[in-house]
């Protein structure tokens, strides 16, 4: 039994529906209740919990200081390779978007891992386009036995793989794998990604399962917002959670929205959500689930970014920059998307710590994987 | 309808056979609460008798028996019990007890747990009592647990649901049935499990020793349905709305 078996149940245009005609009744038994239920989720992302966002944001900073207290943690990703086998409609990463493509070799990782330390970070986010024959499993390995050392904690979001191969990366070090589905809806799924390894939703949809059984500390699931109806889209990601959760119940989980921004070669988004309904995601995600981790990139512009801490949010990224290189050495190569908040990781954190929070930097130990 | 293992109940009470003051009042209590599956120990049990008193005053059409292994004191013991049981009573259920510790007959998590292991390798559906811990019911459920009996108060003690906070937890998170078992004192107490969410209860002590357990039989399967019927129409809720001091919402109006 995997999610896909219990996904195959679900009617896209029925949980859609449901979404759509849950009435302000609804949303408020769901927000006066001590624990919701997907029945509840689907009131809270309706349109019809938009006049309570207000109650929402109040219940969600609660509940997030119940559980996380004044924290929020640091991490930046590291872009390894933007080499790609896939065809992704909306990422700047495609094979067929003609870019000149780099994987860092060991000494230019050395350099980048210079920068990243020098500006606090311990958690590492290791990331790179889907290409199995240069970065595979193998290339893993190698990358995850230089930076171990530095950091301390890893996490990954590069192409999906096998249970073995997640066991053998685990055993070197790898703490954490963020797999996002992009979008629940298995038709439109495939017109996103026509070619490559990619185009295989179930096996993509099962990743989670199979991370969950090679025993990984912690999982990311999202989708991308702007492929689909958000609010349906947002529903998978709660029921896949609730499920994992479930079954895999020693592993910890953390949820991300992005939205879809420009990239050179860019697809419009087929639906755009504004600033006031990703406020509703953010809350009605941690109303629904007061232990997951919310995490919020920095595609997400500086006022936002910074009013959300206190709505949910448990972790930022800062300084990123998105290219293969681009902290030490290439300034100007392409980047898989437009960042949209530029400052440093010392000014976020300021502005955290301005807003009576900690910048956490170092929330696990190599000798607890 | 609950389903456990390849078995569906109409009736979530779950009743015991022990403490009655005879079999007679047993049987025509044990009817009246319409429970389906009655828990009976082995230990009390006459196997080599065909006539063995309990077992015939249990033979009604509806009802499943669940041996258990009350008595034992470890996991080896509690397979051998289990495997006698299965021989001597035809089925291959078993309600998991283990407890050391002769005055609580506190459950041990440690030999429960690698008792569910060995018996749900041997083909048994096992029903495991245990203390209101939700990480154990997570580690039996690896273990191939049927269902999970957390207590709610000790056993015996007819205090209730003193376990509620774990209770919920385990409710939450369960893959499995979970069977509300030990420290049931009254049909509230039944009634409140139910609207918890439990999938079922086993009550022994408060029908056995009433003055009218017959009565108090249809008492508990009635409380029980209403707790069922209540967690099913979803309770109304106390309203918590915050009460917002400063909006956290304001700088949208600005974006």
């Amino acid at each position: 039994m995997t999610f896909y078996e219990k996904f195959k149940e679900y009617d896209w245009e029925r949980i859609k529906s449901d979404i759509y005609s849950k009435t302000a009744r609804d949303v408020e038994h769901a927000l006066s209740k001590d624990k919701r239920d997907l029945e509840d989720f689907k009131a809270l992302v309706s349109p019809a919990a938009m006049p309570y966002l207000e109650q929402m944001a109040q219940l969600s900073h609660r509940l997030t200081q119940k559980r996380f207290g004044k924290t929020i943690q640091m991490y930046v990703p590291m872009y390894l390779s933007n080499e790609c086998q896939n065809i992704c409609t909306y990422c700047g990463f495609s094979l067929d978007n003609k870019i000149p493509r780099i994987t860092l070799r060991p000494e230019q990782i050395e350099r980048e891992m210079k920068v990243i330390k020098k500006m606090g970070y311990e958690h590492l986010l290791l990331v790179t386009g889907e290409a199995n024959q240069t970065v595979g499993v193998p290339y893993f390995e190698k990358v995850l036995d230089q930076v171990r050392e530095e950091f301390s904690h890893i996490s990954m979001e590069v192409q999906p793989m096998d249970q073995t191969d997640y066991e053998k990366l685990i055993d070197k070090g790898l703490n954490t794998v963020l797999v996002y589905q992009e979008t629940y809806h298995q038709e439109d799924y495939k017109k996103h990604h026509p070619k490559g390894k990619k185009s295989n939703f179930q096996y993509r949809i099962d990743t989670p399962d199979r991370l969950g059984k090679a025993g990984i500390h912690k999982i990311g699931l999202g989708v991308l917002i702007g492929l689909e109806d958000w609010r349906t889209d947002c529903f998978h990601v709660a029921a896949h959670l609730d499920y994992l959760e479930k079954t895999y119940w020693k592993t910890k989980y953390s949820i991300s929205f992005p939205r879809l921004r420009p990239f050179s070669g860019g697809m419009e988004p087929k639906v755009v959500m504004d600033d006031r309904e990703l406020v509703q995601l953010i809350c009605a995600y941690r109303i629904f689930n007061e232990e997951v981790e919310i995490s919020l990139s920095t595609r997400e512009r500086e006022t936002f970014r910074d009013n959300v801490i206190k709505l949910g949010v448990t972790s930022l990224s800062a300084g990123s920059k998105t290219n293969p290189g681009g902290y030490s050495e290439e300034k100007d190569s392409l980047e898989q998307f437009e960042i949209s908040d530029e400052r440093s990781a010392q000014d976020i954190a300021s502005m955290i710590q301005r807003q009576g929070y900690e910048p956490v930097w170092k929330d696990w130990d190599m000798a607890l994987s | 309808m609950l389903k456990i293992g390849d078995k569906e109940f109409k009736s979530r009470l779950f009743t015991g056979t022990g403490k009655f003051s005879d079999n007679a009042t047993m049987k025509a209590a044990l009817e009246a609460s319409e429970s389906e599956l009655v828990t009976v120990a082995l230990k009390r049990v006459d196997t080599d008798n065909e006539d063995d008193d309990i077992l015939r005053h249990l033979g009604h059409e509806r009802i499943n028996l669940l041996p258990n292994t009350s008595g034992v004191r470890d996991a080896k013991e509690a397979v051998f019990v289990a495997q006698l049981a299965r021989e001597a009573l035809g089925t291959n259920w078993v309600k998991l007890e283990i407890h050391p510790d002769p005055k609580y007959l506190m459950p041990d998590p440690i030999e429960t747990l690698k008792a569910t292991e060995e018996l749900a390798k041997l083909g048994f559906i096992v029903l495991p009592y245990i203390h209101a811990d939700p990480v154990l019911c997570k580690r039996l459920e690896d273990a191939g647990t049927s269902a999970v009996m957390p207590l709610g108060a000790p056993i015996g003690s007819n205090r209730g649901l003193r376990t509620q906070d774990f209770l919920e937890i385990i409710v939450e998170q369960s893959n499995v049935p979970v069977v509300v078992d030990a420290g049931i004192g009254a049909p509230s107490d039944a009634a409140k499990a139910m609207e918890l969410g439990a999938d079922a209860v086993l009550v022994n002590t408060a029908i056995a020793v009433s003055p009218n357990p017959v009565e108090m039989g249809v008492a508990f399967k009635m409380a029980v349905e209403a707790g069922r019927m209540a967690y099913e129409a979803k309770l109304a809720q106390a309203k918590n709305f915050a009460e917002a001091s400063s909006p956290l919402t304001g700088f949208l109006d600005e974006l």
